[in-house]
C-alpha cells in the first residue's frame, strides 16, 4: 500500500520532553499501520495558541502561522498541512481561511514574510489529524489493524472544545460529536453513551491564572467519568489532557476528593489494539497510570 | 494612553461603537448583536464575568469605552467557542472578545496584574524569543509573576506536578538552558517585528 504523505505540524508541547511527548510517541504505531507518512515542516514555528491574542495582533499571529503554511508549500508541495494539536490546528485554519478571504491581509502577511524570505501563495490546507483519520482512512480502514480488542475497557469519550468548535469534524453535531465514540468502539472498548461532560471546557490557558475557576471544569469532567463507571478518560486535545490529568491531584489536596482517573489520548488506545506495547503508546508518560490500558497492552 | 493614540482615536468624536468598529479584530460584528443572551448562558466561566459578551456589546453602543476598555471580562475568555457555534446571528464572539482583550491591553487600559493578561503577555514573549515556547521557562514565569517570595511559594505548591511531569518525561529541566527553539531564530524574531510594524502604521498609532 503506498504511504498517505502528509506534512506534519507537531507544536511545541509534542516536542521531545514536553507536556505532549506521550501523544507525539503514541502517533508512531498507529501512523505506520494506517500507512500515514508525517513528513515535519522544516523549522516550524509555535502558532501562538489561544492566549496568544493577548500581546500579539492580528497581523503578528498572522504572520507566525503564515510562516508553518509557506514553508509547508516550499518544502512539501501539494501536501496538507497535519497537526494532531486543536490549538495548532486552529491558528493554522483560521489563518489560512482569513488570508483567503482578504487580499490586504495576505499582501500585509507576506510583506512580513519577505523578512524570512518566504511568500505564501495560500494554496495550502490545515487539517486535523482527526480528520484524515475519518475522512482518509474511515473507520473500516482504523479497524482493519485491530488485532487485540480492547474489550471490557469502558471509556468517557471526552472532546472538549477546540477539536469540535468552532470548525469541528464535517458532518458532527458541536454539541454531541460521535466520531471519539465511533472511535473507542472501532478499537473494541465501551464508549459511555451519556457522559455529560462530553464537550465541556476544562478552562484551557485559564488553568494557570484562574486556576479554582478552571479545576471546578474539571473536576466535573473527571466525576462525570466516574459516575458512569468508566475506566479512564480518552480525548484528542493535547490540553485537555494535560489539564484534566495533571490538577486532579490540586483538586484532591485543596477539596479532599480522592480523583485518580486516567486521561489517554485516542491514539494511545489504537496504538494498544494495532498491537503496540505500553511504551509505543506513550503510556510510561502517564501521571495517572492507565493500568487497565497497560494489562492490555502486556498481553 | 499616550498623546499619539489620543489622536488616533479623536476622529472618532466619542462614537465607541465607530472606534470598535474599526479598530478592534472583528469589531463590525458587534452592530448585529440582538441581545439574545445565548453567548452569556453558554459561557464556562459566564459566571465569573461582571459583564457578559451580550453587555460589552450593548455598552459598545452606548459609548462606554472606559467601562469596556478597563473591564475584566474579556480576560475570562477560555477559547471554548461555545458562543461562536451558538450565537444566532454568528457573530465570532470569541474572536470579538480576544480583540477587545488585545486593544483595551495595546490602549493601556486593561486592568493592570490581571492574571490572564499577564500570562498572554509571558506566553507570547516566550514564544517570540525563540519560535517555539519553552513549556519550563513559561512555567516559571508564571509561577514568578508576582514577586519572587510569592515565585517560591508558588513553585513549592506545584512541585508535586512537577517532579510527576519530570518523571514522565513530559517536562525537561534541562530547558532552563535554551531548549527547542526555531534554527532562524532571528528571521522569526525580525518577520513579528515587521508585521507590528505594519499593524501599527495601519492603527495610526505610535510604534
Amino acid at each position: 500500500m503506498a504511504k498517505k504523505n502528509y506534512a506534519f505540524y507537531p507544536g511545541c508541547s509534542s516536542q521531545k520532553g514536553s507536556s505532549a511527548s506521550n501523544f507525539a510517541t503514541s502517533i508512531g504505531v498507529m501512523c505506520e499501520k494506517l500507512g500515514i507518512q508525517l513528513n515535519e515542516i522544516p523549522d516550524w514555528n509555535c502558532c501562538g495558541a489561544s492566549i496568544g491574542y493577548g500581546e500579539g495582533g492580528l497581523l503578528p499571529r498572522l504572520a507566525i502561522s503564515a510562516r508553518n503554511l509557506a514553508l509547508t508549500e516550499q518544502h512539501l508541495p501539494g501536501q496538507d498541512l497535519v497537526s494532531g494539536c486543536p490549538a495548532c490546528w486552529l491558528s493554522t485554519r483560521e489563518t489560512a481561511e482569513k488570508l483567503h478571504g482578504s487580499g490586504s491581509l495576505m499582501a500585509e502577511t507576506n510583506e512580513a514574510l519577505k523578512e524570512v524570505a518566504l511568500n505564501f501563495k495560500g494554496t495550502v490546507k490545515a487539517r486535523h489529524i482527526v480528520e484524515v483519520l475519518i475522512e482518509d482512512i474511515g473507520f473500516a480502514g482504523m479497524k482493519a489493524p485491530v488485532i487485540k480488542s480492547l474489550d471490557g475497557l469502558k471509556i468517557a469519550g471526552y472532546v472538549g472544545c477546540q477539536t469540535n468548535r468552532p470548525f469541528g469534524i464535517a458532518g458532527e453535531s458541536f454539541e454531541n460529536p460521535q466520531y471519539l465514540d465511533k472511535m473507542i468502539e472501532t478499537v473494541g472498548a465501551e464508549a459511555i453513551g451519556g457522559y455529560e461532560q462530553k464537550v465541556t471546557c476544562c478552562g484551557g490557558a485559564l488553568a494557570f491564572s484562574e486556576p479554582d475557576k478552571s479545576q471546578k471544569q474539571i473536576r466535573d469532567i473527571v466525576e462525570s467519568a466516574y459516575d458512569h463507571g468508566a475506566d479512564m478518560i480518552v480525548t484528542p486535545c493535547q490540553l485537555c489532557q494535560a489539564n484534566v490529568e495533571v490538577y486532579q491531584s490540586e483538586i484532591n489536596k485543596k477539596q479532599g476528593t480522592k480523583l485518580a482517573m486516567p486521561v489517554v489520548y485516542y491514539s494511545q488506545l489504537m496504538t494498544v489494539a494495532y498491537g503496540g506495547s505500553a511504551k509505543d503508546a506513550g503510556l510510561d508518560g502517564q501521571l495517572i497510570r492507565a493500568g487497565k490500558l497497560e494489562q492490555l497492552a502486556g498481553k | 494612553m499616550n498623546d499619539f493614540n489620543k489622536q488616533a482615536v479623536a476622529p472618532y468624536h466619542n462614537n465607541f461603537l465607530r472606534e470598535v468598529e474599526e479598530r478592534v479584530e472583528d469589531g463590525e460584528w458587534v452592530k448585529m448583536c440582538m441581545q439574545c443572551g445565548v453567548c452569556a448562558g453558554s459561557c464556562p466561566l459566564g459566571n465569573a464575568w461582571q459583564h457578559t459578551p451580550q453587555k460589552l456589546f450593548m455598552m459598545i453602543r452606548a459609548g462606554k469605552r472606559e467601562e469596556v476598555l478597563s473591564s475584566d471580562s474579556m480576560w475570562m475568555c477560555t477559547s471554548c467557542y461555545n458562543c461562536i457555534v451558538r450565537c444566532p446571528r454568528k457573530l465570532p464572539i470569541t474572536h470579538i472578545m480576544h480583540g477587545l482583550a488585545h486593544y483595551a491591553h495595546r490602549q493601556g487600559m486593561a486592568p493592570k496584574g490581571q492574571p490572564t493578561r499577564e500570562i498572554a503577555r509571558l506566553f507570547w514573549n516566550n514564544l517570540a524569543k525563540t519560535g517555539r515556547v519553552n513549556e519550563l521557562k513559561f512555567s516559571l514565569a508564571m509561577y514568578f509573576k508576582d514577586g519572587f517570595v510569592q515565585g517560591i511559594k508558588n513553585s513549592l505548591a506545584m512541585q508535586g506536578v512537577g517532579i510527576g511531569l519530570i518523571k514522565a518525561k513530559r517536562l525537561n529541566p534541562m530547558e532552563i538552558l535554551g531548549g527547542h527553539k526555531c534554527k532562524d531564530k532571528a528571521g522569526f524574531r525580525k518577520m513579528i517585528a515587521k508585521a507590528r510594524e505594519i499593524e501599527e502604521r495601519k492603527l495610526g498609532n505610535a510604534s
